[in-house]
């Protein structure tokens, strides 16, 4: 298959390949390709299943680039963006990195995304849907300069128990000393590398931020590194499973951004989404504190929860009900799926209150093909913790060589 | 139903779109309809003519997304023959060489208002947000009567109930913006979300199309929201052409109506509505024809309705005020060309679809300004604000192949000229600018043209019978919307005859070819006859 998607113009081909694009088209077996943030991505190389255990067996490389990436600095960008999340990051040290949601007024997300604080007045803010216009909103009476940087910085997620010791293989020296949450540059085979202990698996597992003009040299030297641990590179949907195991939430699928919607009532809290050990009232004034400190007096009237459901047949996209009958509707699945590791039939799921408190047993309307002859179920689920699965070993310092 | 002096149950003046919706309606509910039309041809401004060849013009109304699907439906235009394309693409062309086009895939969108403004490229998402937020808002009150706020009658209570219930499931935010958005000039409104001139001013187009108004003036937000609210297949905001163009809408309709009943007249022209004790008993024709009916539909504007048509004794003074003080003023042009070949713009790179929607050449909102202070003076603006479009690159109906049909609208132009009445050699030198100002873009625009219809608001007032040419009847600014369309007290297709009703697009919710206030002012009359509508 030829590839022009590098110089076709945007009106002929909207989407823009990676840097990492010509070696994973020539790794992709089945060409299923996904837009992401207006970059064409991997959905799934050969095999979503095979692939998912690379990140829990061994090593997986996902490609990361299109993840929007903003440069904010300035004398006020500490301030700025402490008052733009909801997170107390006023205790965030250079070097480290903090999982943060940022609401509007209303306390209603927007998104979330990671900040890496690269220097003293120098942040970087990763989100997976762009904020341009929002975020130079919010800059209204700081000192701070906000640019785009995401064409300006390759990435690859290095996920899996055998990561540490493929960055060891390959040379980064002192990578086992870096904790959770922590980045770092590194110098390995010639290139110049940040990497945080990062991810979206909930596995062992790191970030590699490269220069694009080094892609192919990284790519390629991870792939040689990688090769006796197992390394493969991965697609979204296997992605998408380990994330449901990690409890982590996606945009567009567990909730919509607050700017982008229209009908009232669709927005989403991060109390409402089960984030509330990210909001944190006593940090002085965030965008959306009012508003989330209204909701906490008046308690909630949904929540993002875990549910165990009975049987093995993901319940994605289904109604939930407090009676088998399904007479009372409290609320609907997000994301779902059969985990593999936890061996268990696992789902995200909104629910109104009071259904969502742990322990609760609902049922699930479950819609099954069998060869096309569709049958329905109602399927017992109960309220769960999540994670699903968190192995010890994502937080272990340094990691043992799995 | 019909007394035995009555010849039909009603009688719709005028076969334009709103007109013959309103008569399916009627027909379909049992009455015996009959539809007076004065030209030859039936159509208003919804018509498609061969005037050179076997070009087929949309000769006023050239584009479609208003047209309210439940009407299509319910009348079921498709079976007889209606078909909405929608196109994408569309672009601005600008002064320098370069250009803005819009893309229907976000990406690819997003990519080129970004050339533009990388901070617009985002902010556009914001403003096609509230765009549909507040579509989602007025389009149910689409299709529904007006309630009268001083009216204490249970179905004006109910609806003003309704109305506010609607209001308030908005939210408090956007009920202010609402507001504002109903009150806003276009050129304010664009400033709170973006940046680049090349944006705005492409943006700002729909906001003034058919408006006696600039992009400065207050009221314009709305007009560009009027134009918005429409969709095609459940894509909100999407425009596409009729296939045959927009003659194929009333040509359906015609079709639906017959298939129904009723009958259509053409070269009937109505001289005058026929009064008896306050009450509407019939028309008489130019030729003294005399035509009786239990009620009568008027699709013409109220102007021309009450001032040209009915007799003064029979109205009030006050009455008759209101209407004089109706703002109608006309202030769009039209020229319709027949193209030997495709032309080409430079300034859009090959293989952009952006030519295949609709282009312009006003690249800032001080242009379209100055475009408005020209008619302000009372001439034809010297660089006018054109909304241009090649329908035969999608609709192979509309001209022979390899050749094409080109539809260009212009706004601004007067209806009265300051320097005199119109006359062949101002319509030719008003034609001329606008070929001009395209050809500025086109080197082999000019080589190509074969025919060219030339209209300005003076010929759609004589030929399509709108007053002073106003293409939507009356001007849609909030003074002349909702209760107060066309004029406080007379807003719900009701008039102060007895059996007279006004069905076009001078009552709520106006212009744009929507086919609602003709749906609406028939279930009024169904209402009134206590008959239950289809």
């Amino acid at each position: 298959m030829s590839d022009s998607a590098g110089t076709a113009p945007h009106y002929t081909r909207p989407l823009l390949p990676t840097p990492f694009h010509e070696r994973a088209r020539a790794l992709s077996q089945v060409d299923s390709f996904v837009p992401w943030a207006g970059y064409t991505t991997v959905d799934v190389f050969t095999n979503a299943g095979q692939e998912y255990f690379a990140i829990r067996n061994a090593c997986s490389v996902y490609d990361l680039t299109p993840m929007v990436k903003y440069r904010i600095a300035g004398p006020d960008a500490g301030r700025y963006l402490n008052r733009l999340v909801t997170r107390d990051l006023r205790k965030l040290r250079v070097n480290r990195v903090s999982y943060c949601v940022w609401c509007n007024d209303a306390g209603n997300i927007i998104d979330d995304g990671t900040v890496f604080r690269l220097g003293e007045t120098e942040y970087r803010l990763c989100t997976a849907e762009r904020q341009l216009d929002w975020l130079l909103d919010s800059a209204i009476g700081f000192d701070v300069q906000l640019s785009e940087v995401t064409e300006e910085i390759a990435a690859l997620a290095l996920q899996g128990p055998t990561s540490c010791a493929v960055l060891k293989k390959l040379g980064v020296t002192g990578i086992e000393r870096l904790k959770p949450f922590e980045f770092s540059c590194f110098d390995a085979t010639g290139m110049r590398l940040m990497i945080s202990r990062t991810g979206f698996t909930g596995d062992l597992g790191y970030e590699l931020w490269a220069d694009p003009r080094q892609a192919n040299q990284l790519w390629d030297a991870l792939m040689t590194a990688g090769r006796s641990r197992g390394i493969r590179a991965i697609g979204s949907r296997a992605l998408n499973m380990a994330r449901i195991e990690a409890g982590f939430l996606m945009p567009n699928i567990d909730f919509v951004s607050a700017e982008g919607t229209v009908r009232v009532g669709t927005s989403r809290s991060p109390l409402e989404l089960g984030l509330g050990w990210l909001v944190d009232f006593d940090k002085g004034h965030f965008t959306g504190r009012r508003a989330l400190q209204e909701q906490m007096r008046q308690g909630l009237q949904r929540q993002l929860i875990g549910l165990d459901i009975a049987g093995n047949k993901p319940a994605a996209n289904a109604l939930l009900y407090a009676d088998r009958k399904g007479q009372r509707e409290i609320g609907s699945v997000t994301s779902a799926m059969w985990s593999p590791t936890c061996k268990r039939n696992i789902a995200l799921a909104m629910v109104d209150a009071p259904h969502f408190a742990m322990g609760t047993t609902m049922w699930a309307e479950v819609y099954l093909s069998r060869e096309l002859v569709w049958e329905r179920r109602m399927c017992k689920a109960q309220v769960v913790d999540k994670p699903f699965f968190a192995p010890e070993r994502r937080r272990v310092t340094p990691p043992g060589d799995f | 139903m019909t007394r035995e002096s009555e010849q039909y149950d009603a009688i719709v003046i005028g076969a334009g779109h709103n007109g013959l919706v309103a008569a399916c309606y009627l027909a379909r509910a049992g009455l015996s309809v009959q539809v007076l039309e004065r030209n030859p041809h039936i159509g208003g401004a919804a018509v498609s003519r061969q005037l050179y060849q076997n070009f087929t013009y949309s000769n006023c109304s050239y584009v479609c997304s208003l047209l309210r699907p439940e009407i299509m439906r319910t009348l079921e235009l498709p079976r007889f023959g209606l078909q909405i394309i929608p196109y994408d693409g569309g672009c601005t062309m600008m002064q320098g060489g370069g250009h803005l086009a819009l893309y229907d895939n976000h990406d690819a969108l997003r990519r080129e208002i970004a050339r533009h403004s990388k901070r617009d490229a985002e902010a556009y998402d914001r403003f096609a947000r509230d765009m549909i937020r507040q579509c989602k808002f007025i389009k149910p009150l689409l299709m529904r009567e007006p309630p009268d706020p001083t009216s204490f009658k249970p179905r004006d209570i109910r609806e003003l109930l309704y109305l506010g219930g609607h209001f308030n499931r908005l939210g408090e935010e956007r009920m202010y913006d609402t507001l504002r958005f109903w009150t806003m000039s276009i050129a304010d409104f664009l400033d709170e979300y973006f940046e680049s001139e090349i944006v705005k001013a492409h943006m700002a187009g729909s906001a003034i199309i058919g408006t006696a108004l600039g992009p400065r003036s207050p009221g314009t937000a709305y007009v560009l929201l009027h134009h918005y609210m429409g969709d095609i297949d459940d894509t909100v905001g999407a425009w596409g052409f009729a296939r045959g163009g927009m003659g194929a809408v009333t040509k359906a309709l015609a079709a639906s109506l017959q298939a129904s009943g009723g009958t259509i007249r053409a070269s009937a022209p109505v001289e005058r509505i026929l009064v008896r004790n306050g009450r509407s008993v019939g028309v008489a024709l130019a030729d003294g024809e005399e035509i009786k009916a239990r009620l009568v539909l008027s699709n013409m504007d109220v102007k021309r309705t009450f001032l040209e048509t009915v007799e003064a004794s029979e109205l009030s003074g006050d009455f008759l005020r209101r209407v004089r003080n109706f703002k109608i003023r006309g202030s769009s042009g039209k020229l319709n060309i027949a193209l030997d070949g495709l032309p080409t713009f430079p300034a859009i790179p090959a293989g952009s679809p952006s030519t295949r929607g609709d282009m312009h050449v006003t690249d800032t909102i001080e242009m379209m300004e100055r475009a408005y202070d020209d008619w302000k003076d009372g001439a034809w603006s010297r660089a006018p604000y054109i909304d241009m479009l090649i329908p035969s690159q999608i609709d192979p109906t509309m001209a022979p192949d390899g050749k094409h049909y080109m539809s260009v609208f212009v706004q601004y132009c007067p209806y009265q000229l300051a320097s005199g009445p119109w006359d062949a050699a101002k319509r030719q030198a008003f034609g001329d600018t606008v070929i001009d100002t395209i050809a500025r873009h086109s080197p082999d625009f000019k080589s190509l043209i074969l025919h060219a219809e030339v209209r300005t608001p003076f010929d759609l007032e004589n030929e399509v019978g709108l007053t002073e040419g106003n293409i939507f009847q009356g001007e849609l600014t909030f003074d002349q919307l909702l209760f107060n369309r066309p004029i406080p007290g007379c807003a719900q297709y009701r008039t102060p005859l007895r059996g007279l009703y006004l069905c076009g697009s001078t009552t709520h919710p106006g212009g744009g070819v929507m086919g609602a206030p003709g749906a609406n002012a028939a279930r009024a009359v169904l209402r009134d006859l206590r008959l239950a509508a289809t």
